[in-house]
């Protein structure tokens, strides 16, 4: 009765729907639990901090895919300003989401092996922990705007200046903090924050880590991106119905 | 008629925005009120003789100058919902980037009046003798506001635009605000303090370029924040 609708629905609904979660995100879980496994039950305790440095093979990996994400999602900011492509706003979208799964992992181990190793949940002067933190409210402000902006055309734009802003405020918060870092003092209490040398076999373990984590960030960004696709088609079809 | 110029313009919606605040003081008079009630109210949330009144005053300054600024940042762009008031701005023939510079400088102005009033209630309140200071912490200030007033003036505009409204003004600038307000709360302790004006240096070098980076871009990004 009415062609043009039911072809734009079959348009949107037809091929290539391709599935959230498929082989590569359960080879990114596989991954993960193959680290676990081997960082608990086959890598050596380290002298000094004992099983509290366990937490390195969690916490230092969250942060490379973490500000990884956030590099993206500037980019794509960039991106849309420029071409208007509604694509980068999806995977800026995305990338927005897992840089914050990563930043609240990074921040809570790191908050747990704080208080183990230097004595404190939080230390102020450490620039990294500053620095993260206030990512993590940047990331979190650009999600809730997102979630506040029904219109997608005028929520990609928004979200695309936020992105571009964000960019130019993490050096100005990173400037900041070491300004402070230098006055008041130049590192937390007598451990130091460094890594201890360590053996092969946590080596490996370690820099797997860093390998894993990536792999399962991918993963996240690549089925939040088909999620996003999926809810846009649905909510296609929704209009097209009313 | 010939369309006014970029700078012509930007002031004539300034002095729009400044003509409706003069003839109503209501965002005027609340952030007046709210800024003097919570310099009053910090006064007892410390035991003065841990910490004196003196070595906690300019973090006061900044909380409560930073809080009351967002309340007539609110009101910048939210008296142009009225009626849709905006869509009359935007049909003007006026750069878009006219009218984000015309709203900046109606809100640096507000802000400044705002601390007329709150830098000599803090000196009163808190019994500061900064007479020879009085002149440097006033340009910390200003550096700190143009910056405050380069976010606020294009996020409120952004927030407007949403369902949450007046809730993501804050949300989304405070973070921004983290470098000026430790910059400036620092700057201002060094000269409060009397220490030579050379150790505030570098923080009046990060405010300056945060304000000439955050004006230009902010200036650049409005365009995009309204109806295409």
């Amino acid at each position: 009765m009415t062609p043009p609708v039911s072809r734009a629905t079959n348009e949107r609904a037809s091929p290539e729907v391709k599935p959230v979660l498929d082989w590569f995100f359960w080879l990114a879980v596989l991954g993960v639990v193959a680290l676990y496994v081997r960082a608990i039950l086959f890598t050596p305790m380290d002298a000094m901090q004992g099983n509290a440095q366990k937490i390195y093979y969690v916490h230092i990996a969250a942060w490379l895919p973490a500000y990884f994400a956030i590099g993206v999602m500037a980019l794509m900011s960039i991106v849309y300003l420029w071409l208007h492509d509604e694509r980068a706003d999806r995977l800026g979208e995305a990338c927005a989401e897992v840089a914050l799964v990563f930043l609240t992992v990074g921040l809570t181990t790191g908050a747990i092996w704080a208080r183990v190793i230097w004595g404190a949940w939080w230390v102020w002067w450490e620039m990294r922990l500053t620095l993260a933190l206030f990512l993590w409210f940047v990331v979190a402000g650009y999600l809730v705007m997102r979630g506040a902006i029904d219109e997608e055309h005028q929520r990609a734009r928004y979200s695309a200046v936020l992105g571009v802003l964000s960019a130019l405020l993490i050096p100005f918060i990173h400037l900041s903090v070491y300004l402070f870092q230098a006055r008041i003092h130049p590192m937390p209490v007598a451990l130091q924050p460094g890594k201890p040398k360590m053996s092969d076999e946590m080596l490996v373990t370690f820099l797997s880590s860093f390998v894993v984590f990536t792999v399962l960030a991918i993963a996240f960004v690549r089925g939040r991106y088909r999620l996003a696709l999926l809810r846009e088609r649905v909510q296609a079809q929704l209009e097209a119905g009313a | 008629m010939t369309p006014p110029g970029t700078l012509r313009a930007a002031w004539l919606v300034a002095r729009k925005d400044l003509t409706i605040e003069f003839r109503t003081r209501t965002a005027f008079l609340s952030a007046v009120v709210f800024a003097v009630l919570a310099l009053a109210i910090f006064y007892f949330t410390w035991d003065e003789s841990i910490v004196t009144a003196a070595d906690r005053a300019p973090g006061v300054l900044w909380v409560v100058l930073t809080f009351s600024a967002l309340l007539g940042l609110q009101r910048s762009f939210g008296i142009e919902e009225h009626d849709r008031a905006i869509d009359a701005l935007l049909i003007s023939p006026i750069s878009r980037e006219s009218i984000y510079l015309g709203k900046a400088i109606g809100n640096l102005v507000f802000l400044c009046a705002l601390q007329a009033v709150a830098l000599p209630a803090l000196i009163v309140f808190y019994n500061l003798h900064i007479a020879s200071a009085i002149l440097a912490v006033s340009g910390i200030l200003f550096l700190a506001v143009l910056g405050i007033v380069a976010i606020g003036t294009l996020f409120s505009a952004m927030a407007v635009n949403t369902r949450l409204a007046e809730l993501l003004l804050p949300m989304l600038s405070l973070p921004f605000f983290v470098p000026l307000l430790m910059c400036a709360a620092a700057a201002t302790s060094r000269i409060i303090s009397g220490a030579p004006a050379s150790s505030a240096r570098p923080y009046l070098n990060l405010l300056v370029a945060f304000d000439v980076v955050f004006v230009v871009a902010c200036t650049l990004a409005f365009p995009y924040t309204l109806e295409e």
